[in-house]
């Protein structure tokens, strides 16, 4: 165990200082005074490593990491796990815009709100699932061009208004599970959406036991009402974009 | 004298930049070194090509008189403008900008200031009558398109903008912004890709009260220029940012819109918004659209925007640059990472990111509330 006080401390040299503990072996990291320090965990390996964060972090939380859990208790900035490979981000807070940018595998938790374009080109294959699970609310263009992966809109303050924009615009792949059922005409044309059933809501249960676990919040309380899952229309929402049909 | 001048001719701003702005809603003045911090902590959006900062409140002394900051590459630029503000202005007082020599900033141009107003009976009123705002905004533009290295900074009551090459704390420590007080302050930190960083191109950009700093690129920028030149503006400093202190002095100033309706000028809705207003929201909206075609802001953009009645934060329509907002007590924060406001106001009553194209408006005198999310209630 190493706790490090980031106070006023380039993220060069808080990276460095990460990299370096696990390195001889040190599996469960503090952070202290983190405030802006961008890239923290920036491809950082160890499935058993555990980092807690005190303060806001900088942009690209995660990135590239592949395998240790990152434990957020303050909001975090934008681009949470870029291109993430393996691993756990919990954000305790609100996560800013583009969570999960090409995200591969792993997951990220947030029990907050998360802002535009959560999930932008997130992707999945074969045994690589990405999956986010927010807590609240999201911006405009929410699984933009989405490719593989879950994500989970919970909507847990259970307001009735669902503002965000061109949802799932260009998404081709992938499962979106929502905790509330919305006008979908209004919002997208390359999606369709299902009533969940049996075997959507055993593959969900584990991951929702898990969010609801690591947030310490019951989780009767998240799946005490019915899901729905949106589907891509087309593995290819713009194959005639510039052609015709 | 009169000649094409200004060799950065391709002047651009993508890319990085980071923003910051402060305000108390009841003038309470504060010093630099919050708004220092605060972009400082943003230090690396920026690549040390441009930094710069507004203040206003900064000349209560002055407060009736334009307070021109003038940047010299040459002292015989600095005879030649000096005349003609001798001969169309009452100079109160002038003086060099107070600056001090930092490790970093060791190239530097020439910076004067002045306190003036406009003589009544100065040579133009031979031709026309102009009020002495309008004066003062073709001075600005004689200034920096017919004076060979000579360019305003800024030129409006009660504020000024203070800027160059280098990182913005390290402009703060150029300027001795600690030692500087006003009620509101915005901050860049610039990251220029395309085109040498220059002292002039560095933000804010500002012309009587209004500045505006500015993270993103105005991709409408041709559109916006030609339009502007129909009225009268000289785009002399080349850079894209500039634009938007024009529109907005027009629309503003000229035109008499609201600042609301101004804003939703430059990051009108789509129409397939607009078609799903009602009634006379969606004819207002129509017709800004109509008539304002070309002074709509496209591209990525965030800004921050000053005014002698408050401060406007703003994102492009679909929200392509970062933008956070925190309140405590009668100061407002914006700025591009919610880092930097944490490092000046580390526990906020309430901290939220602005919606797309929905500005946020702190006003000074009657208290505002800053209110989550958008403020266009028609």
């Amino acid at each position: 165990m190493i706790t490090i006080d980031a106070a006023g401390m380039h993220y060069k040299e808080l990276n460095r200082l990460i990299r370096e503990g696990i390195g001889k072996g040190i599996k469960k990291f503090f952070l202290e005074n983190v405030n802006g320090q961008y890239y923290i965990g920036d491809g950082i390996k160890g499935d058993d490593v555990v980092i807690n964060i005190n303060g806001i972090p900088g942009n690209d939380l995660g990135v590239f990491m592949d395998g240790p859990t990152l434990i957020v208790n303050n909001n975090a900035q934008d681009n949470i796990g870029n291109t993430m490979n393996a691993g756990k981000i919990l954000i305790k807070g609100d996560a800013g815009d583009v969570v999960g940018y090409g995200m591969r595998g792993g997951k990220i938790y947030i029990l907050g709100n998360a802002g535009y374009r959560v999930g932008i080109h997130m992707k999945g294959y074969n045994e690589q699932l990405p999956i986010i699970i927010i807590g609240g609310e999201v911006g405009s263009f929410f699984a933009e061009y989405m490719a593989g992966g879950i994500i989970v809109l919970l909507g847990l303050n259970d307001s009735d208004e669902f503002d965000s924009e061109y949802f799932a615009s260009g998404m081709h792949g992938g499962t979106i599970y929502l905790r509330k059922k919305i006008d979908f005409s209004k919002y997208s044309k390359d999606v369709e959406l299902y009533e969940t059933d049996e075997n959507d809501m055993n593959f969900l249960k584990k991951y929702l036991i898990d969010y609801a676990d690591s947030f310490n919040i019951p989780s009767e309380e998240i799946m005490g009402k019915p899901f729905y899952k949106i589907v891509p229309s087309s593995a290819r929402p713009y194959a005639h974009l510039y052609t015709s049909a | 004298m009169l000649r094409i001048k200004n060799k950065f001719n391709t002047e651009r701003d993508i890319s990085g930049c980071g923003l910051c702005g402060i305000i108390n809603a009841k003038r309470v003045k504060t010093n630099g070194s919050d708004i220092k911090k605060a972009i400082s902590i943003e230090h690396d959006r920026g690549n040390g090509l441009g930094g710069g900062f507004a203040v206003y409140g900064n000349y209560p002394d002055y407060a009736e008189l334009y307070a021109f900051h003038i940047m010299y590459d040459n002292l015989p630029a600095k005879t030649d403008v000096e005349e003609y503000l001798k001969n169309n202005f009452i100079i109160e007082k002038e003086e060099p900008i107070p600056t001090f020599m930092t490790s970093k900033i060791y190239d530097h141009p020439y910076l004067h200031r002045y306190f003036i107003k406009p003589k009544s009976d100065r040579p133009d009123k031979l031709f026309h009558e102009l009020g002495d705002d309008d004066f003062v905004v073709n001075s600005v533009m004689l200034i920096n398109q017919n004076y060979d290295g000579a360019y305003v900074f800024s030129s409006g009551k009660n504020m000024g903008a203070f800027k160059g090459v280098g990182y913005p704390e390290d402009i703060a420590d150029f300027y001795k912004l600690e030692e500087v007080e006003g009620y509101m302050w915005t901050a860049h930190n610039r990251f220029p890709t395309n085109t040498p960083g220059w002292w002039g191109g560095a933000h804010p950009f500002t012309l009587l009260d209004w500045s505006i700093v500015h993270n993103g690129e105005i991709s409408s920028y041709g559109i916006n220029k030609r339009y502007l030149e129909m009225y009268k503006y000289n785009l002399a400093l080349r850079t894209d940012t500039e634009v938007i202190t024009y529109i907005l002095d027009l629309l503003i100033r000229r035109h008499k819109l609201p600042v609301r309706l101004a804003l939703t000028v430059l990051a009108s809705p789509f129409y397939q918004k607009i078609d799903k207003m009602n009634g006379d929201k969606k004819e207002l909206f129509t017709a800004l659209r109509q008539i304002y075609g070309s002074a709509l802001l496209n591209g990525p953009f965030a800004i921050v925007f000053g005014y002698s009645n408050g401060m406007v934060a703003m994102n492009d329509r679909i929200k392509l640059r970062p933008l956070v907002a925190a309140a405590m007590g009668d100061f407002t924060y914006v700025a591009s990472e919610e880092a930097a406001i944490s490092a000046v106001c580390p526990s906020p009553d309430i901290v939220w990111s602005p919606k797309a194209g929905e500005p946020v408006i702190v006003e000074f005198e009657e208290k505002k509330i800053p209110q989550k999310g958008g403020l266009i209630s028609l």
